[in-house]
């Protein structure tokens, strides 16, 4: 921590070791009691300038872990380091300090904007708490962000409610955009939105990115979509990381079986290429109900007795490539 | 040429705002032969569900109209028809499933009872003999223990099993069609993957025609025959599913093919298509795509109609760019 390098480019890594969080759920007077085993000892990086991808299906826990690194929910064990700070232990002001260089960028972003703010008042509204400049530099920062995302500077007096889902997503993007974070939190940030729009934010996710040096972890369920973004790529099931490597490789050889039904699953815009999936029949399980051993062996096609008892670690297979997986021991 | 089923021609549905009637779905003609998956493609506000609704005479009573056009549906025009012999041939001969099965679920009624509700309305059977189908039915669609899930409620069923559900009722009768309006668009992939599959599989058994309502241009070419791209309630390229992915000839299709990251190959720029769908209140008198064209030409003033293309008798094409229609004008 000492020599922490000056310039940005090797400044702002985020480390994050064994995170997990647990939910309890029920009790006394609302049912069963339940441990939901939403995030298991989750560990990734993400180098300053690097994007990562989350990917998984509905209640993998990609979510959780996002929230998790900006203690939006309070994780249960594990460390997440950003720029060399441990964030579970940092004081309330060093938290301040630090969710200026770290942002997020929700999927819906009506739910996500005051409702009877101006838009000028929700971008202006971080710069004021974080004092950051005079009246006149904030209100000159928030024009320059909200043209930086491509909406007119007359946007800045209307509502959320006269915006299209397209237009919101640029301005959530903005306010993400104008405390000048190194390290966006982004969590399916175009999955709401049609094709035609979906392209225009993320290529100006990709231009913004580029100008302003930013990292990502880019939460989706959209392998399309991340393989456009990411270069990385860590594939979770039931609240682990399954397997982890460069986005192309794991997407055009896949180690692990729940990667490869993933990738199989995932629809083609080509008739040649049509899916044959009838034989996997399996649900996903609760997470508040894992299978012992390896949490996909009640889908995997290869399952191995060992699979059922013990959980498979995940380890190297191949340089910058790991997988949970007994078939790789 | 097989047998038609569905036959609509020059559907014109119409929504009354402030006052003066405005219509969603305009020149709408397309027919759906026996055992044939016609899939209707299109963005948020391309009039692909009220035509769904307008094929059902669903739409809502106040504040919506059919205008002009036909419906035939085995020999009859369903539109003007009594609701009574509507409600007839809803869920017997014509059947429907949509996104969100929950919601068109009852959560009151086991799902034993549900299905057999509809054997026992439209068949004339007895409480005993529907249940016994109703178990059949969910077996078919391979519901895991259909025999104890029986007597489950909607809320103790996976998003997935709740479309097989829908899809187990939609079949009750051994429907001619089977509209299907964004099946799977709340399912996670692998979930989705299966039930696709799932929907073929009984489609070619039950020898059903499906009309296939999709924004999803990669579902569209696992599960289609015949594709129409739907743009500001007008079908703007209608093909069979092999020629529209090899030979997209209307601009928008095509431009909807190069937005979309795809995960089976690298995508290094994408090329989002600028601006936004219009208002159905603001349809301009050309082509309705023009103001958001690569290839806009004075030509395009005029409103196009959709032609054959070329010596083609089945790729059809509404644009005065790509096919002259100088003798249409």
């Amino acid at each position: 921590m000492s020599d922490r390098p000056m310039d940005r480019q090797g400044s702002g890594a985020l480390v994050v070791r064994d995170l997990t969080k647990h939910f309890k759920l029920g009790g006394l007077l609302s049912g069963k009691r339940q441990l939901i085993r939403a995030v298991t000892e989750v560990s990734f990086e993400v180098p300053a300038g690097h994007s990562i991808g989350l990917v998984g299906e509905s209640g993998c826990g990609k979510s959780t872990v996002s929230r998790a690194i900006l203690r939006l929910v309070e994780p249960d064990s594990g460390e997440v380091v950003f720029d060399g700070i441990d964030l579970r232990r940092a004081s309330r002001t060093a938290m301040r300090k630090l969710r200026q260089r770290l942002q997020f960028i929700f999927q819906d972003p009506y739910s996500s904007l005051n409702t009877r703010r101006t838009i000028r008042q929700t971008l202006e509204e971080p710069l004021r708490v974080h004092r950051l400049g005079s009246k006149a530099e904030i209100r000159d920062k928030a024009e320059q962000v909200l043209a930086e995302v491509g909406l007119p500077p007359e946007s800045l007096q209307r509502y959320p409610h006269e915006f299209s889902g397209g237009q919101r997503q640029r301005i959530g993007i903005a306010r993400a955009l104008v405390l000048n974070p190194e390290l966006v939190i982004a969590d399916e940030p175009v999955s709401a939105l049609d094709v035609s729009v979906q392209a225009q934010i993320l290529t100006l996710l990709d231009r913004l990115r580029e100008k302003h040096r930013l990292s990502f972890l880019f939460v989706s369920h959209d392998l399309g979509v991340v393989r456009h973004f990411c270069s990385r790529v860590c594939v979770m099931y039931l609240g682990r990381i399954v397997e982890t490597g460069p986005t192309r490789d794991v997407l055009d050889k896949p180690a692990h079986p729940y990667t490869q039904l993933l990738r199989d699953s995932s629809p083609v815009p080509d008739p040649g290429h049509r899916l044959t999936l009838a034989k996997h029949d399996g649900e996903i399980p609760s997470p508040a109900n894992p299978p012992a051993g390896c949490p996909f062996h009640t889908r995997c096609p290869h399952k191995l007795p060992v699979c059922t008892d013990r959980l498979p670690p995940l380890k190297e297979i191949a340089p910058g490539r790991s997988a949970a997986c007994h078939l790789f021991e | 040429m097989s047998e038609t089923i569905l036959d609509v021609r020059g559907l014109q549905s119409e929504f009354r705002i402030g006052g003066r009637w405005y219509p969603a779905v305009r020149d709408f003609s397309l027919a759906v032969a026996a055992n044939e998956t016609v899939a209707l493609v299109g963005e948020s506000g391309s009039g692909k569900s009220v035509t769904a609704l307008s094929i059902l005479n669903l739409l809502p009573a106040v504040g919506a109209r059919i205008a002009k056009g036909s419906v035939r549906f085995g020999g009859e025009d369903l539109v003007g028809l009594p609701e009574k012999a509507l409600a007839r041939l809803r869920g017997d001969s014509i059947a429907m499933i949509f996104q969100e099965p929950m919601t068109s679920l009852n959560p009151t009624m086991t799902v034993g009872d549900q299905i057999a509700e509809v054997i026992q309305i439209h068949r004339g059977a007895t409480r005993t003999a529907a249940l016994a189908e109703a178990l059949r039915l969910l077996e078919e669609v391979r519901i895991p223990a259909a025999r104890q899930r029986l007597h489950d409620y909607p809320h103790q069923f996976s998003g997935g099993m709740r479309q097989r559900v829908m899809i187990a009722m939609a079949l009750a009768c051994r429907p001619k069609l089977l509209l299907a309006d964004e099946p799977t668009t709340a399912l996670d992939v692998t979930i989705q993957a299966q039930v696709l599959a799932l929907l073929n599989e009984l489609k070619e058994s039950y020898g059903m025609s499906v009309l296939f309502i999709t924004h999803n241009l990669g579902v569209v070419a696992q599960t289609a025959d015949r594709v129409a791209v739907m743009y500001a309630g007008e079908i703007v390229e209608c093909a069979p599913v092999d020629e529209i992915f090899a030979r997209p000839t209307h601009p928008y299709t095509e431009a909807l093919l190069k937005a979309m990251p795809r995960v089976d190959r690298d995508t290094e720029a994408l090329e989002p298509i600028p601006g936004q769908v219009p208002a159905i209140t603001r349809m301009p008198a050309g082509c309705a795509f023009a103001p958001r064209c690569p290839l806009r030409a004075p030509q395009c003033e005029r409103h196009p109609e959709l032609l054959p293309l070329g010596p083609s008798a089945t790729h059809h094409l509404r644009c005065r760019v790509r096919a002259p229609q100088e003798s249409a004008a």
